[in-house]
Formats: structure tokens, sequence, C-alpha cells
């Protein structure tokens, strides 16, 4: 008889709940009963309010359990569930589970399926696929898939990344780079995690067709040194990658070279901030530099460099497997494809959804999200990151579209979603916008660097019920200063969130609605 | 005797590691991982020798070193911990965990526990943002915590 395969996550969110745990006991509960049984540490489905998620393989499909604690191991071996037999903590067959069959995966194809640091099983599910098929373009056709699939940057600029390359194709030089920014610091938002940790070689493979497109023969991945998880995962994906021909010289028996390397940042948030990002990984102190030049012109180390966010560049295989068309037909309007949306905070189900453009935040946050943790009414949702507008439930129905976002002065940036329960108190939110900025700003510009202290010590003054109509007036100006003089969007979109809480809470602020 | 021993251990250590980094391309933050991986911090006196390697200068080193969040130039307790202070983790109720940590502890932020157990850390979000709130210990996140579950965590790394 074959031995049963057992898929345990390794992601850290998984194992923020014990996986290891549960991943520890199962073996050993094995052994003792004498069972036959191959554990394999796949990535998270994305379902985090169900793990541990243990799945066991059956003709008809994989079969889910969770959440599984670590107790409750002896049970699921009593009641056989390595027979998929029935068992209270039963989910049945995981790819009929409703939260997950409703999405549509496209970037996030193989996550929680395959052993992330497995380059057969990444091969086995159409890994590769994209960059074989690069490999018989020219750098400009590959640029004008990119271009025609509407892919915009994911970091949350939502720049078209072909207009980026095109840029950097276009340029002569000695040497260029493609840098991957894995610096996702905005709080709700842990898509990046969840590739880097769960299906690395993506990212691998959507920034070697990016070194192929423009004719760059060395990478950088700028990790968070809060990821330690997608450090490890990375290193081990890459050296494989490197071992089987994949990254190195003539990748994959062809002309061309690319080289790629994992760089951690050291906990500063403005280094997702393109330029401040060039200046970290050239040793610096990550001070934002003045826009000209592009970085696409002189980047890193003065050479043309791509910049893209972990989620633009994974996505790049599946445009060049399945074609720049495919891509397109999801989405609306001007947001073309897919958004892999991170649903966080105060809500019942949280995790990972992609969908196309388009879903409303309504849908999101009750279909999918089930109402709030706490049970209470959900008051106001901050979409963005921390530089993102507070949303209030008359605003609810907005589908999730960049010009949508645009047009209600919010952001959709990296797609996280943190829902608050109606024990928030907004004027505390909008200090705290205040507080990060004035504790992550690199200092270079003036509106950032003393008016987010500025804007702290006012907030204070409106908290304590001190000249409110006066103090009110002030955060407008001193926002209106902001949003105008900042040289990035750190001290630039800070207003997002103080202004947002201020227009739809104003009852929180000691003012009149 | 024993001080001068450690200083020279110190700097044969440091020396080993300049020289493994000192040829790659933007060295300095590799490098400086490098010794607080190895060190367990970036010790002040380590700037000239650094710099003397990378062709900078102290106050370029010290620059950089105070630049960002994660490096510290002193020694830490035996283990870290980092409470995430972001928007998620608050609508969670990280506030009260906060709160509850620092009287446990007995610190405030980038202080240790007197027993040198526990260096206390506030941290922007760990990527944990559907299990808030979350705490990181050394370099393992750990989702939903509760007051209790805090207290157990204290415990171990006592133990």
């Amino acid at each position: 008889m074959m031995a049963t395969k057992i898929y345990i996550p390794r992601d850290s969110s998984a194992l923020s709940m014990g996986a290891e745990k549960v991943a520890v006991a199962i073996a050993l509960e094995a052994k003792k009963r004498g069972l036959d049984i191959t554990i394999i540490r796949n990535g998270s489905r994305g379902l985090y309010w169900l793990e541990t998620m243990v799945e066991v393989a059956t003709e008809q499909g994989r079969v889910a359990y969770g959440p599984v604690k670590a107790k409750d191991v002896p049970s699921l071996f009593d009641a056989d569930f390595l027979n998929a037999k029935n068992h209270p903590l039963s989910l049945g067959l995981t790819e009929e589970i409703d939260w997950l069959k409703k999405q549509q995966r496209l970037t996030f194809a193989r996550v929680g399926i395959t052993d992330p640091v497995s380059l057969d099983d990444y091969i086995a599910h159409d890994g590769y696929k994209g960059l074989k098929k690069a490999l018989t373009l020219s750098g400009a056709e590959i640029v004008k898939a990119v271009t025609d699939s509407g892919l915009r940057g994911r970091g949350g600029a939502a720049f078209p990344t072909g207009i980026k390359w095109n840029t950097v194709l276009g340029c002569q030089a000695d040497q260029k780079y493609i840098v991957c920014n894995a610096d996702e610091g905005d709080s709700g938002t842990f898509s990046d995690r969840m590739i880097m940790e769960d299906d690395p070689f993506v990212l691998i493979e959507g920034m070697t067709i990016a070194g192929v497109a423009v004719g760059a023969t060395q990478g950088y991945i700028y990790l968070r040194s809060e990821y330690p998880h997608a450090l490890k995962a990375l290193n081990e994906a890459i050296a494989n990658a490197e071992a089987a021909g994949y990254l190195g010289d003539k990748i994959c028996g062809s002309t061309h070279t690319f080289n790629l390397e994992v760089r951690r940042a050291a906990g500063a948030y403005v280094c997702g901030e393109e330029t401040s990002l060039l200046e970290s990984l050239e040793g610096k102190r990550g001070l934002v530099r003045f826009k000209p030049p592009l970085p696409a012109i002189e980047g890193l180390f003065g050479k043309p460099t791509v910049v893209n966010n972990v989620i633009s560049l994974a996505t790049v295989p599946i445009i060049l497997d399945k074609g720049a068309q495919y891509y397109a037909d999801y989405g609306m309007g001007r947001s073309r494809g897919t958004l892999p949306i991170q649903l966080a905070g105060n809500l019942k189900h949280g995790g990972l959804v992609e969908l196309a453009f388009g879903i409303t935040l309504r849908e999101l946050l009750y279909d999918y999200g089930g109402g709030s943790a706490t049970g209470k009414p959900i008051r106001a949702v901050q979409v963005g990151g921390p530089l993102g507008a507070f949303l209030p439930e008359s605003q609810f129905d907005t589908p999730l579209d960049y010009e949508a976002f645009s047009n209600i002065w919010a952001v959709v940036g990296h797609g996280g979603i943190v829902a608050f329960d109606d024990t928030v108190d907004m004027a505390k939110m909008a200090r705290y916008a205040f507080e990060f900025c004035a504790i992550e700003s690199c200092g270079k510009c003036t509106p950032c660097r003393i008016g987010s202290t500025r804007g702290v010590e006012v907030i204070d003054k409106i908290i304590a019920g001190k000249d409110t109509a006066k103090n009110i007036k002030l955060v407008r100006d001193l926002s209106d200063t902001m949003l105008n003089g900042s040289l990035c969007a750190l001290g630039g979109m800070t207003p997002y969130p103080v202004l947002s809480a201020m227009n739809h809470f104003p009852e929180d602020f000691g003012i009149a609605k | 005797m024993q001080d001068l021993e450690t200083k020279q251990n110190l700097d044969v250590r440091l020396e080993a590691l300049i020289s493994e980094h000192q040829d790659m391309p933007g060295a300095l933050m590799p490098l400086l991982h490098a010794i607080q991986d190895n060190i367990g911090y970036v010790p002040e006196s380590s700037y000239s020798q650094i710099g003397k390697a990378l062709s900078l200068s102290v106050a370029e080193v010290h620059g950089v070193v105070t630049f960002y969040h994660h490096f510290r130039t002193h020694k830490p307790g035996r283990h870290v911990m980092q409470i995430c202070r972001a928007e998620s983790c608050q609508s969670m109720g990280s506030e009260a965990l906060e709160a509850h940590a620092k009287k446990c502890l007995n610190v405030d932020y980038h202080q240790t526990t007197s027993d040198d157990a526990i260096t206390l850390e506030a941290v922007y979000c760990l990527g944990n943002c559907a299990l808030s709130p979350a705490v990181m210990m050394d370099e393992e996140v750990y989702g939903r915590v509760s007051a209790e579950d805090l207290d157990a965590l204290i415990a171990e790394a006592r133990a």
C-alpha cells in the first residue's frame, strides 16, 4: 500500500496557529500506530481562520480538516481521517469549500497546493511555462504581452507594468537590474508574504522573464526583515532553480543570463518607496530620491532598473503562459485582471481572496469576511494600508477598482482591507496615522518630517477638546501642505486616513456631522 | 583580562564577517545584518573597522545603523518579543496586549527585563493580519494572541 499523503502548511500564519506542533503530533501518532504516511509541508490555502488546515489526499481530491490543534490529532486518527472519514473538524473536499471555490485564482493558482520549494511540484503544476514561452519571443514582444494584459503595479501606485519595462528595454547600458520590492509593510497586507513563502518559484520565474525581456542579468529581492520564513523559502527555491539551470548562465539552454539574490531590509517602512529602496540596496540610509531621473533610466547604482512589487512580478508568468488577452478578460474598466485581496483586522473569516476587479467591499466584508470577529457592527474599513482612506458603511458598495476608489478619494493600494467594529475611535486612528508617519519619515522633506509631528500635537488638542474648530482647520491646512508638498507618498498620503476619518466620522472629533 | 579577550574575540569575528561581505555590491546592509545575526547587535566600536573596509566614514556607518529600526547597538536580552502595533492588530485589541506586556515585564519598548530574558520591541506589521493580534518571539510568529497566550510565551522564555 502507498503511504497516505498528508498536507500541513509551512506558511507563517499557519505556523502562528500551531502548524508545526500539529505536524509533529501527526508524525508521532502515525508512528505510534504503525501507519505509513508522507507529510508534505504545503503553502496555505489562505482560509486563515481554519488554520491549521490539514489535508489528506484521496482519489476524489484532497479532503480538509480544520482548525486543527495538536490536541485534536489522536481523535483524528481515531476517526480514521487517513481514509477521509468524518470528524467534527471535517471540511469536506478542499476545492469544494465555497469560500475557495468562488475565487478566481490566477496569480495564486498554486498557492496552498504545492510544496513551495519543490521544483518538480512547481513544474508539474504549469510552472515555468511562461518562461519557456518568453524564451521564444523578443524582448519587445514580451513587453508587449505585459502591456496588453493591462497589468498595473500591484504595490499600490498602479502604474502600468509594461510601460515601466518598455522604458528600461529602450535604455542602452552595460548593466540593467530587476528589483523586486518585497518590503510589504502595509498593515492588513500579506499577499506578498504568501507568494514568497508558499509559491516562491512564481516570483523567481516572473523576475527571470523581466530580466530576459529588458536585458537585465541581475535581480534583487528586497525583503522585509520581519519575514524570516519568506527568506528561508526564497533562498531554498533560488538554490533549487540554480541547480536545475533556471537561474545563472545560459538559463534553460538559452543565451540569457539571470542571477538572483535576496537582500534583507531592516524595518524602515519608507523603504517600500522605490527610490528609498534603491538607496537602501546601495547600502545607504533609505532617503527618498528626487524624481526625475526615473529609476527605469537611472536606478540601482545609476543603471536602468525595473522596480516592481512581488504580486506584479508573480503575475507575469501566467500572462506569458496563457496570453495577454486571457488575463485582460478579467476585471473592469482600466483595472484589468485579478487582485489578491487580503481580508484582515476585525473579521470573522480573514484570509486571501483573489478575484477579478469589480467586487464590492460589502461582498468582501460580509460574504467572504463573515462580518466582524467580535460580532459587533463594522463601522469603518481602511483599504490600502496605513496611507489608505477610512471608509464608512455608506461607501461599502464601491467596487474594487482603481478609478472607482479614486473617485471617492480612496485608494485600492495593495488590496489590504482592515475592518474595525463600532468600538473604534476614529480620532485616535487619525492620531496614529500622523504618529506612524513621524516614526517612519525618512526626514528628507519638511512637510513629512515636521508635519507629521505637528499633526500628532494638533490632534491631541482636538481630542482634549481644545479650540476644536480652530484646530480642525489647522489639521486641514497641514494636510494640504503634506498632500501637495511631500516628496513621496508617505507624507503625501498620510492625509488620506486623517481627513477621511475626520470627514466621515466627525462625531469622534467633537464636531457636528 | 577577560574583557580584553572578549574584545579580541569580537574583533576577530568582525574581521571575518567584513572580509566575507566587503566585495558585495552595496555591502553595508548585508554586512550589518550578518554582524547582528552573529553578535546579537552592531557594536558602535565596530564602526571604524567597517568604515575602513568599505571606504566610509564612521559618521556614514553610524547614519545607516541608526536609520533602520531593525539594527540595535546594544546587547538584547536572551529573547526578543515584538508586539505588532499596526492598524489590523489595533482593530483586535493590540493596545491592551501592549499594556499587558509592559506591565508583566515591567519594561517599556526598547528595554530589557531585569533578568535579561526578554527585550520588548514594537513592530509595524508581521503580515499575520488575518490572525490579529500578532506577536513575534525571536523568529516565530503567533496569531490571535490573548493575554494568557502572552503570559505563556513569557513564562517559556524565562524558563
